[in-house]
């Protein structure tokens, strides 16, 4: 990039690919494709097979109990919204309660809006500590009988939090609640097992774990799937149609209407045979590697502040220099190079909470190296100087 | 001096630089000595959204001129911004309508102005124009 190579500091917002998941892709386009499910003859079938072999990968990939239960998705924002949409309609009624947190996305909170608005339900916010944590005595307080869902991120976007999931769940179970999880931030560097954080609803995007855009998951605990009423309509979701009445196919189906993202899925069960093949362990050591060297080597720059001071952090760095915008830092790190995001992240709620118009955010995935974090450091500190 | 002649200008000063930093340099220099606009018009009326950064711009007619201020939270949008004003401010209403601002393109920072760049100045340039449309059509009454 600008003539000298590229330090890719943004896979938070999205990965880049590895060979392995383009060349699962092309392969399909050329050698697998036709629609699935309907056809009669051979290349359909494979196409299906290669469809649901993905569908297979993601469920051994967060042991989820059934592939039923495993829902393909554009992504974590259509996994919300499906969850909003669907459970909303059909639990939430006036004066319920959906608790979120002031760390959301906004993917995680404009959903719950509409679906409050609709039904006349209600939005209640978990605050944040000064260093991004959660405080977890005033959920525990939020919680009551008129609570009909708890929705909040495991890894937040812009701090980095990983969030006490286990006991959020916990407490909400302990009053027959239940929990979604956005587990976008939380899926490239965690292992996530749905079933030992016995979680409700966990969604996630293929494209920030190394797949392909447009494809995600939308895992769903099949008591509610079932008692869900479809998202969209069309085909694929239907048992039989007729103009006075359609029946409903069975999970997963029942959520997938129309021809889906064949070509995605292939892609993403490449993504997780990628990251398997990698192991979480490795995955995690090098990452908070990563983090501590950044995190020590950055918090030595004069003036510098970094936002989201969790202890129990994903390899994120939010961060200001004092008396310069973000868009500034970012422009000029740009010119070197470097590519970070800028901005309020998506979560605007929060800067408002921390009074800042928005922060500069390093990410760093596995194949990041320790000569990426001195490009940064080298480039922050000339941003510093220039800006200064 | 005519939009044209202050374009020529700025882009003979740019020629001079060498590389990025010394460019980036003189914008952040320019973002800092650009006259301070009015406090009072530093409110919603005023406020051009970019996605990043916020700018603000006002407009005073004078005569057929135009007289424009504006403002930014981030330096390097506000060292564009003075370019542009100094392009297009005290210019004749029709003029400022019809500028073709080729000037950006020609020192290098085109990606500053475009569209997917979220800091405000596409709607800025668009705004300035519509204000000499609109001045344009009024004194023509």
């Amino acid at each position: 990039m600008r003539n000298k190579p590229m330090v890719f500091l943004d896979s938070a917002a999205s990965s880049q690919k590895p060979d392995a998941v383009v060349k699962a892709m092309d392969y399909y386009y050329q050698q697998q494709h036709a629609n699935v499910h309907r056809g009669v003859y051979q290349l359909s079938q494979e196409a299906t097979d290669a469809y649901e072999k993905a569908r297979h990968l993601v469920q051994g990939f967060i042991n989820a109990p059934s592939e039923k239960e495993v829902l393909f998705v554009r992504g974590t924002t259509e996994g919300i919204n499906l969850v909003a949409s669907s459970y909303g309609r059909k639990f939430l009624e006036e004066g319920d309660e959906v608790i979120i947190s002031a760390m959301e996305h906004h993917s995680n909170i404009v959903p719950w809006q509409l679906i409050c608005e609709q039904t006349g339900a209600k939005l209640r916010v978990i605050p944040v500590t000064d260093e991004g944590e959660l405080i977890m005595e005033e959920y525990e307080q939020m919680l009551n009988e008129r609570t009909k869902i708890v929705a909040v991120v495991h890894v937040s976007n812009t701090l980095g939090t990983i969030n006490p999931v286990e006991r959020i769940i916990e407490l909400a179970h302990a009053k027959d609640i239940p929990v979604l999880l956005d587990g976008a931030q939380a899926i490239p560097h965690l292992k996530i097992d749905v079933q030992a954080l016995d979680v409700d609803f966990y969604t996630f995007s293929g494209h920030k774990m190394f797949g392909p855009t447009g494809i995600g998951i939308l895992y769903g605990k099949e008591k509610w799937l079932n008692a869900m009423p479809p998202y969209q309509g069309g085909g694929e979701m239907i048992e039989t149609v007729s103009f006075e009445k359609t029946t409903f196919n069975e999970l997963p189906h029942k959520f997938e209407a129309g021809t889906p993202d064949i070509a995605g899925a292939v892609g993403l069960g490449a993504a997780v045979e990628y990251m398997e093949k990698i192991g979480h362990e490795t995955i995690q050591k090098h990452e908070h590697e990563l983090l501590v060297y950044g995190t020590e080597a950055m918090s030595k720059i004069p003036g510098i502040r970094i936002i989201g001071t969790a202890e129990e952090k994903a390899s994120v760095i939010s961060f200001l220099l004092d008396g310069a915008h973000p868009y500034d830092v970012g422009t000029i790190l740009d010119q070197m190079g470097i590519a970070v995001r800028t901005g309020h992240h998506c979560t605007q709620p929060l800067m408002d909470r921390y009074g800042i118009p928005g922060t500069v955010r390093a990410s760093f995935a596995v194949y990041n190296t320790k000569e990426d974090i001195d490009r940064l450091v080298e480039g922050v500190k000339r941003a510093a100087k220039m800006l200064g | 001096m005519s939009i044209n002649e202050i374009q020529e200008e700025i882009i003979d000063e740019f020629s001079f630089f060498g590389d990025w930093m010394e460019k980036y340099e003189y914008i952040i220099d320019l973002g800092k000595s650009l006259p301070q606009i009015d406090e009072e018009y530093k409110d919603e009326d005023h406020i051009i959204k970019g996605c990043q950064s916020r700018v603000w711009l006002h407009a005073e007619p004078k005569g057929d001129q135009i007289e424009f201020t504006a403002d930014s939270d981030a330096i390097i949008t506000k060292g564009l911004i003075a370019l542009l004003v100094r392009v297009l401010s005290d210019q004749k209403a029709a003029e400022i309508a019809e500028a073709d601002l080729y000037f950006i393109d020609k020192i290098g920072l085109k990606e500053h102005l475009s569209p997917t760049r979220s800091n405000g100045l596409v709607s800025m340039v668009k705004q300035m124009k519509l204000y000499g449309l609109a001045i344009q059509a009024k004194n023509a009454n």
